[in-house]
């Protein structure tokens, strides 16, 4: 199937041209990184994990959402997903490929990076997230590749891929539950130290990363023509408004937690983050209140049936992408490390170069996330399967 | 499918767990010792079954009262002053011992109407040396780790700088070094006899293990002429013991199950 | 085979490529034995032999045992004692880093970073 990513039109290359020179350019940048150090970053003593970590736990939730279509598509045999898992698990796959490479570049030291398996220390949650990444990249590679060869031959995926699937689903609740641990297990970081971390992350990712999936495939209709479906889109609208209200809740049990007991430890970083705390008020407070915005402005087109996949969909699942990105990208950090340690503040604030690095790993991650949907819908529509309103 | 694919799918799967199998020999081999002698502790090796620190606040007035004990800790580890240059890495210091207020040091312990000798009191802060140390629970390489007499101390070949510790440690004692250390040293370095760090691994105090190795007390007890105890907390005769029996004293954080090593009399 | 030409065109760069170090020192002499200079005193804590071959293995040993174990001190195969640290015991005596380390570092082409953070005999820099 590999030969698929051969044929295309000028445009299909002139895109891949264009996300090698990005990260071409990025990795230039990185390189200065690895050898001046961290130092080039944004972050400090007090704030020490900053934009690389939040977009690495955003991605994991966006690789773990790849269960929303596969999750009714095996237990419930919902059969208007089975067009579109293919490119849920292929997100997957190019989401997990960032996460690792949002660690790497985080690492001080990344040339050690072989000793979290040299010297595996099970009593460190990274341990964990390590092997349960790596596992569900193996998975979504097998499954997604064994099954999309299965359809261009026109024959039944072998069972085995059958058991592998429910695994999937059982492995994509756990990695985001691991990496809620990587935070929910700490002591004395009041923003992050709360039972319901695990299970914020998971309503977030089950929002946010069918979201852009869905947006991404609307795109992909607009450029190729491949249809997943009337009835897939408005199902996977109402589980994404489901999960966003369930998002939503959770985030307002801890604000009400924190106020009502009135333990300072437990409100400072939601004093912080909306007001700016003891006068110190950091450019995370604007972006707060505009993601409490949009998601007032998501829920109230996502929530009447009327509207959920009409023709505002499109910007409530921006909105959604950007209240839940601003939420986990940045707050979540941002808030776990302000105040610090002595109670007082320490700003945080990514430098350009920084910021460079993380547009490279993205433009990895689309690089990957292309070639791989190029190989799937080459198949699709070689097979006759790229209209997902004939489905029966 | 057919006789031939899955021979050869055998083949490669024996060949597989014959590789991964001679990789653990082989990994098993590289732990086993090459040298011909034998390991022994440094003849004049202080020992105590738990180190423990007991600072008396009492004595100190000023934070320049500090400063001599400050100056001696960084200089016997080349500790950089990453401060001395304005060069925008300012927020990104290494501290392995330094003071702040009680406000910031017992941020659990406000109490508005607190006597001002203790409120304007600076205090020193170091890493505590827990007896359930976070940041050695969360660290996924061992570079972090406990010795049986309760230090808490480092491996910096084996740092991979995730800085996971340094979210661990609820009491901010942890540094990265987020620029090259060097850059900041004097040429030759403070201490010739002990090695700097390199860009990219976290650093704290060690309890000066390698001081203690040689008979020697931590440079900051040596430099606080008995005002910074020092001894086993095991030891019901230990200064430290006598210090803590006779005095009220206060623990950072004592609320996170940590059990730190340092004791403040207040 | 279609596209005869570009294809082994292809696999003869392929081959050219991967031998090249091979061709590249293929005039350049033979293999010299670095000369080290080496220090006044006669004794080293193994014999030459073993530190030739070993020193790294023995390095990340004493490592471990210093750092982990706290055993800080060795006793070699001949019972003499040694405290356990490349910068105070290993490089008081080798103290002429580039006429002994270098030498053959240089000549093998590794270029170990112990210097990054242990301090030379002639300074930090």
């Amino acid at each position: 199937m590999v030969e698929k990513l051969l044929e295309g039109s000028k445009r299909y290359y002139m895109w891949l041209l264009f996300l090698v020179v990005v990260i071409a350019v990025c990795f230039i940048v990185y390189l200065f990184q690895l050898f001046e150090g961290l130092g080039v970053t944004g972050m400090n003593r007090d704030v020490s994990w900053g934009l690389y970590i939040s977009q690495f736990t955003y991605l994991v939730g966006v690789a773990a959402s790849a269960v929303m279509l596969v999750l009714p598509a095996y237990f419930h045999h919902y059969k208007k997903f089975k067009i579109m898992i293919i490119f849920g698990e292929f997100m997957a796959i190019s989401a997990v490929v960032m996460c690792c490479l949002f660690i790497v570049v985080d690492l001080g030291q990344p040339q050690r990076m072989a000793n979290v398996m040299l010297h595996p220390t099970p009593n460190s949650v990274m341990f964990y997230d390590m092997i349960v990444l790596i596992g569900y990249l193996t998975l979504n590679c097998i499954i997604g590749w064994v099954t999309l060869e299965a359809e261009r031959h026109e024959t039944q995926p072998p069972k085995w891929v059958l058991y592998l699937a429910y695994l999937s689903i059982i492995w994509a609740f756990s990695i985001h539950t691991v990496t809620a641990f990587l935070y929910a297990g700490i002591p004395g970081r009041h923003y992050w130290l709360t039972a319901i971390m695990a299970a914020r992350f998971l309503s977030s990712a089950f929002c946010s990363g069918p979201a852009i999936l869905l947006l991404l495939m609307l795109l992909l209709r607009r450029l190729t023509g491949f249809n997943p479906g009337k009835e897939a889109i408005h199902t996977l609208a109402t589980i994404i408004t489901y999960a966003m209200c369930l998002n939503v809740f959770f985030y307002l049990l801890e604000v009400f937690t924190a106020f009502y007991s009135n333990i300072p430890g437990h409100y400072d970083p939601l004093v912080f983050l909306f007001t700016g705390y003891h006068g110190v008020t950091s450019w995370v407070t604007p972006c707060m209140w505009l993601a409490v915005l949009c998601t007032i402005g998501c829920l109230s087109i996502l929530i009447p049936p009327q509207t959920r996949s009409g023709k505002y969909m499109p910007y409530a699942l921006g909105m959604l992408v950007l209240a839940s990105w601003i939420d986990k990208g940045l707050g979540l950090l941002i808030g776990g490390f302000t105040p610090n340690m002595f109670e007082s503040v320490t700003l945080y604030l990514p430098t350009v170069r920084e910021l460079v690095v993380a547009v490279g790993v993205y433009a990895v991650g689309a690089l990957v996330l292309s070639l791989l949907w190029k190989i799937a819908l080459s198949v699709k529509f070689e097979t006759g399967h790229s209209d997902g309103d004939l489905v029966k | 499918m057919n006789k031939n694919r899955r021979s050869f799918l055998k083949v490669a799967g024996l060949s597989v767990f014959a590789l991964s199998s001679g990789a653990t020999a082989f990994s098993s081999a590289a732990q086993a010792m090459v040298s011909p002698g034998t390991y022994e502790p440094a003849p004049k090796e202080l020992k105590a079954k738990r180190w423990a620190m007991v600072i008396d606040t009492r004595t100190f007035r000023t934070a320049d009262d500090y400063k001599a004990i400050i100056e001696a800790c960084h200089a016997a580890h080349n500790v950089p002053d990453i401060r001395s240059k304005a060069d925008g890495h300012e927020d990104q210091e290494i501290k392995w011992i330094w003071t702040d207020s009680y406000k910031h040091a017992f941020p659990d312990d406000l109490n508005e109407h607190l006597a001002d000798r203790v409120k304007k009191r600076p205090f020193p802060l170091l890493c505590n040396h827990c007896t359930n140390p976070p940041c050695v629970r969360v660290c996924p390489t061992q570079a972090t780790y406990q010795l049986p007499n309760g230090i808490v101390t480092m491996d910096y070949h084996r740092c991979i700088g995730c800085r996971f510790c340094m979210a661990g440690c609820p009491y901010g004692a942890r540094s990265f070094n987020f620029v090259d250390p060097r850059g900041y040293l004097s040429d030759p370095v403070p201490n010739p006899e002990y090695p700097t760090r390199m860009i990219g691994v976290v650093e704290k105090c060690t309890f000066c293990v390698e001081r203690l190795a040689k008979g020697l007390m931590p440079a900051c007890v040596e430099a606080s002429e008995g005002r910074i105890l020092f001894g086993d907390l095991n030891d019901p005769e230990s200064t430290v013991r006598k210090a803590l029996a006779e005095n009220y004293s206060i623990r950072r954080k004592p609320n996170l199950g940590t059990q730190p090593g340092v004791y403040y009399i207040v | 085979m279609y596209n005869s030409k570009a294809v082994i065109a292809g696999i003869v760069a392929f081959l050219v490529i991967c031998t090249s170090p091979f061709w590249a020192n293929f005039g350049s002499g033979d293999y010299k034995k670095p000369e080290v200079v080496l220090p006044k005193k006669p004794e080293c804590i193994e014999s030459a032999e073993f530190m030739r071959a070993e020193h790294m293995q023995l390095l990340n040993e004493w490592r471990d045992q210093a750092l982990r174990h706290d055993n800080r001190q060795y006793v070699s195969s001949t019972g003499k004692k040694w405290e356990i640290s490349l910068q105070n015991t290993c490089m008081k005596c080798h103290n002429d880093y580039e006429q002994f380390c270098d030498k053959c570092h240089v000549t093998n082409n590794v270029d170990p970073y112990c210097w990054t953070c242990h301090i030379l005999p002639k300074g930090s820099k």
